[in-house]
């Protein structure tokens, strides 16, 4: 029999993680193939995507959260939003979804060897990001790469994902965390303001660094800007797109830049790539 | 290829006796439209048609279907769609619509195949009937084929007065021949020449031509150009012509559930409509009519090309036909091809 690629596999919901509650809450979730021989072979890399449905209220993209190095199983973090996610939000451990992927491209991890790494992040923007954190930080592969420097920031001190995680990376020498909030709040320490000024008040050296960035269409459009003027050239800058999809592989038709689609030929590319597409964003 | 006549006394029983071993879809009348429906016996055939309503597109990957079946809920399973297997014979298609499934396929059975469609395309055969009496809104001359053209279909026929001059194109269409082939005869020079004199006469009927020399490079410079939006401001934006071309491929999924049943569903979608983009965030990347018809224009003749090759577009006319604003492909993009930049 032909593959169906428009069929999931079944997965189980091994754990659920508050990340952010209230109205744009978010909820890591941890995802386990009932089939053991899938889940052994299912092998993504950074950046890739996969199709997460709650069966009987439809299918949605999502960035893989988790870093390649863990093997056993694979998170998405979740913005609650339309119907498939608030259904999501809903599930309890134990439960069953359905997954399809990985799908489309994916970050440089192996060519960004012996480089440093900015990451800039916004709000669930720093889901697709925090894979390639865990990834570069993972006990293999910490040595073999330079600097590492996470910007991230959210409009408040709650709706910052990855709270605890980041409490730990803080403890650590080997990674640089500059967290913000965009309006002030009492207690908060750190940079209050938007991402693309704390990036300029950070800093970064662009020798031999490649910056990757993901959150809302405007912070990527001034984190952009202002990473050129800190002399990033286009091709050290990488970004990560969003589009609607439901086929995921490129035949549906609606994800498109230009004659790219961003489920196949995307979600990652570099600025360099991004100057020279003409289509909608 | 090998060229047979059939006479147009036998040719009822043909197509009665093809339908006993296949599922014959050929064009006959409904709500005074022409449309490709399964016969069950040949009267119900119309051949009196310039061309279906609806593309035969619609045969292969079907309006609505179900991609496969579920159990919804916190413990859901899921049921595989059995795929069926039906011989199936396509009657009376012409040409431009059988170059239509050229172009999708690429789509379908690209690096994902789309086991609906392959199923469908491996079990039907494409007989075609070259059209004598192209219309006004006709071009497909302006890709460089012909309105009796075989190279799309495994079997042409045309209609050359008293008889139907057969071309077995494929090796798919030899084995449908074989398989009735006592209603066939060996074509005479004559016949063959016969088809050859109604191909010139058709050609010669269709009087107009999209320039298509170039267009490719020209749309590179032209994106930011403001004949999208003198365009955008005719269109009402009613998708009649995603839904009638018979290259558009573009579909939405939607789960249709109970609380015990449910199935994933794929219904045909349309760039024309603004939902069809927007994220659930809102944002939406083509918030304005003019960025959709501009990306309509831009699918068929410069993303499309670019990624398989060929112009999405057969010439087939449905889409100038069935405007109900007369926005007119060949003149825009004629415009745009003689444009001065």
């Amino acid at each position: 029999m032909t593959e169906n690629p428009y069929q999931p596999s079944l997965a189980t919901i091994e754990k659920i993680k508050v990340e952010v509650t209230g109205e744009r809450a978010i909820k890591t979730f941890r995802l386990v193939m009932q089939d053991k021989k899938i889940q052994e072979e299912f092998s993504f890399v950074c950046g890739q995507c996969v199709m997460i449905s709650k069966l009987g209220k439809g299918e949605s993209m999502f960035a893989i959260s988790s870093s390649p190095t863990e093997k056993d199983y694979l998170e998405v973090s979740v913005m609650k939003h339309g119907k498939n996610t608030s259904a999501l939000h809903e599930t309890e451990e134990g439960d069953t979804v359905g997954v399809r992927g990985p799908y489309g491209n994916h970050f440089d991890v192996e060519g960004w060897k012996n480089k440093n790494i900015v990451f800039v992040g916004g709000g669930i923007g720093m889901a697709p990001l925090r894979s390639v954190v865990n990834y570069t930080l993972a006990d293999k592969n910490r040595d073999q790469y330079g600097n590492l420097d996470i910007i991230y920031g959210a409009r408040t001190s709650n709706d910052l994902c990855f709270k605890d995680e980041f409490a730990e990376l803080q403890k650590r020498e080997d990674v640089n965390v500059h967290l913000s909030i965009d309006v002030v709040e009492e207690g908060w320490e750190e940079f209050v303001g938007f991402v693309p000024s704390n990036l300029l008040r950070v800093k970064p050296p662009s020798k031999n660094t490649i910056a990757i960035t993901c959150g809302p269409p405007i912070m990527i459009k001034f984190v952009i800007q202002n990473l050129l003027e800190l002399g990033f050239k286009d091709e050290q800058i990488y970004t990560t797109l969003e589009m609607r999809m439901k086929c995921g592989i490129g035949i549906c038709g609606r994800c498109n830049i230009g004659n790219l689609y961003v489920c196949k030929d995307g979600p990652v590319f570099s600025n360099a790539q991004l100057k020279n597409l003409e289509g909608d964003l | 290829m090998e060229s047979l006549v059939i006479s147009k006394e036998n040719f009822p029983e043909i197509i009665n006796t093809i339908i006993k071993s296949y599922r014959l879809f050929a064009p006959t009348e409904e709500n005074g439209f022409s449309g490709f429906n399964i016969i069950k016996d040949y009267s119900e055939m119309d051949l009196s048609y310039l061309n279906s309503r609806m593309p035969p597109k619609a045969i292969l990957f079907n309006q609505t279907e179900t991609l496969f079946l579920m159990k919804p809920g916190a413990k859901g399973s899921i049921k595989p769609k059995e795929i069926r297997n039906e011989k199936t014979a396509i009657f009376a298609i012409r040409p431009c619509d059988a170059k239509g499934f050229r172009i999708l396929d690429p789509v379908f059975l690209g690096n994902y195949v789309d086991p609906l469609y392959k199923a469908n395309r491996d079990n039907s055969v494409l007989i075609g009937l070259s059209c004598n009496q192209p219309d006004s809104s006709c071009f497909c001359t302006s890709f460089g084929d012909s309105p009796a053209s075989g190279k799309y279909v495994d079997i042409l026929f045309t209609d050359i007065e008293e008889k139907y001059l057969v071309e077995v194109m494929t090796e798919k269409g030899k084995g449908f021949v074989n398989d009735f082939s006592r209603f066939f005869s060996p074509a005479s020079p004559n016949q063959i020449e016969a088809k050859n004199a109604k191909e010139e006469e058709a050609i010669k009927l269709i009087k107009r031509n999209l320039k298509v020399e170039g267009i490719e490079e020209k749309m590179d410079k032209m994106f930011d150009h403001p004949i999208w939006e003198e365009y955008a401001k005719k269109c009402i934006g009613c998708g009649t012509c995603t839904y009638l071309c018979p290259t558009c491929h573009c579909f939405d999924m939607q789960d249709e559930s109970t609380l015990d049943k449910g199935a994933r569903v794929r219904t045909w979608d349309a760039c024309m409509f603004p939902e069809y983009t927007m994220h659930a965030s809102g944002h939406n990347p083509r918030p304005a009519r003019m960025h959709r018809v501009r990306n309509r224009f831009y699918h068929k003749y410069s993303y499309y090309p670019k990624n398989s090759g060929v112009i999405a577009c057969t010439g087939c006319g449905r889409c100038i036909r069935y405007c109900p604003v007369n926005i007119d492909i060949i003149e825009l993009m004629n415009r745009v091809s003689e444009m001065e930049l």
